[in-house]
């Protein structure tokens, strides 16, 4: 998705879905507790709407396989009626693509998932002992929802983790980790994930989500967090 | 070698590379102990196996329509495996399925319990 995001800066941060999807949270009346959850002005609106348009009409050309006017204006109307059909929760993009972090991210992330898959593919072979595991909790530091929705897919790609549940309310992440053999190894995976949240803040987050990311470095990995 | 005969040799190793791959996550999914593990076979190799797979269709078709297709299957792919494997695991997890001697620390329980006794009180 190659897009570049208009040129008005909106600050707002991750408007809430009119629903909350998480399932224990189903009985207590939450009550918005972030600054971020405030209503979106229509100069965010309208280009959260323009992101969406972008994203469709690529996916229609992608489908299409050639690039022509009559795709794109065809992408365009199924893109308005999808829009005015099924409304989605606003997904704010409020940053903006850096190019050489999001190649950073990119490499890194296919490594990662090339190690994952020896990794599994050699603990299904290997005989003896069932792999070990743990289940973690990790506050993410940037709490919109494209970040902890980013954050936990690439996180169940890269070795060892897995998403199993998410708190979106106070932006965390519950990660069921395997193969590790002592707590040394889960406090190693906790700023595994960290790390990941950074490189991806990096690559696609706006001014004030990179200065949240950078203040709050845990101080083991100052320097490395890149 | 003509650069034809070049793709072909590369697409070719994509797709054992990938068909191995998936192979393994197979016998992932049967030998894992339990329900969270196994969704981890089911949400890595099996993605990156899919992924090879494309590549090497890609490299043996080389026509943009068909390519664009395949880049199309790829990135759903990465988009929903994890999701899918996320939400099998929270549908297992509150019950039985869940072998808690394999696990060092598990920080959810302790947040359910909190739940609880908050909605309780």
């Amino acid at each position: 998705m190659s897009h570049d995001p208009p040129p008005q800066r909106s600050e707002d941060l991750s408007p809430p879905p009119p629903e909350d999807l998480s399932p224990q949270r189903s009985g207590d009346p939450a009550p918005p507790e972030h600054p971020e959850d405030l209503p979106l002005t229509p100069a965010a609106r309208r280009r959260n709407r323009a992101v969406a348009m972008i994203v469709l009409v690529t996916v229609w050309v992608l489908l299409w396989g050639t690039l022509s006017w009559a795709n794109v204006l065809g992408g365009l109307v199924v893109g308005m009626v999808v829009l005015t059909v099924f409304p989605l929760p606003p997904v704010t993009f409020a940053g903006r693509l850096h190019p050489l972090p999001l190649l950073r991210f990119t490499l890194r992330f296919l490594r990662d998932l090339v190690v994952a898959s020896v990794q599994i593919a050699a603990l299904a072979l290997r005989f003896g002992h069932p792999p070990l595991g743990a289940i973690i909790a990790v506050p993410l530091r940037v709490r919109s929802d494209l970040n902890l929705t980013l954050t936990a897919e690439a996180l169940s790609l890269v070795p060892g983790s897995l998403i199993v549940e998410v708190d979106r309310d106070a932006g965390i992440l519950y990660v069921h980790i395997l193969g590790v053999r002592d707590r040394a190894e889960v406090e190693q995976f906790r700023r595994g994930v960290l790390e990941l949240e950074a490189r991806l803040i990096e690559a696609i987050g706006s001014a004030q989500e990179l200065r949240l990311v950078r203040e709050h470095t845990p101080p083991a990995l100052e320097g490395t967090s890149r | 070698m003509s650069v034809d005969a070049v793709l072909d040799v590369v697409a070719a190793v994509c797709l054992l590379g990938g068909a191995l791959l998936s192979l393994a996550a197979g016998v992932a999914l049967v030998r894992f102990p339990d329900l969270l593990s196994r969704m981890h076979a089911a949400a890595k190799p099996q993605v990156l196996g899919l992924l090879l797979v494309l590549l090497g269709c890609a490299l043996r078709l080389r026509t943009g329509v068909d390519v664009t297709t395949l880049v199309l299957v790829g990135a759903f792919q990465l988009a929903t495996a994890p999701v899918a494997a996320h939400m099998i695991g929270r549908a297992g997890y509150p019950h039985d399925r869940i072998r808690t001697d394999l696990l060092i620390t598990d920080e959810l329980a302790a947040h359910l319990d909190r739940l609880h006794a908050d909605r309780r009180a």
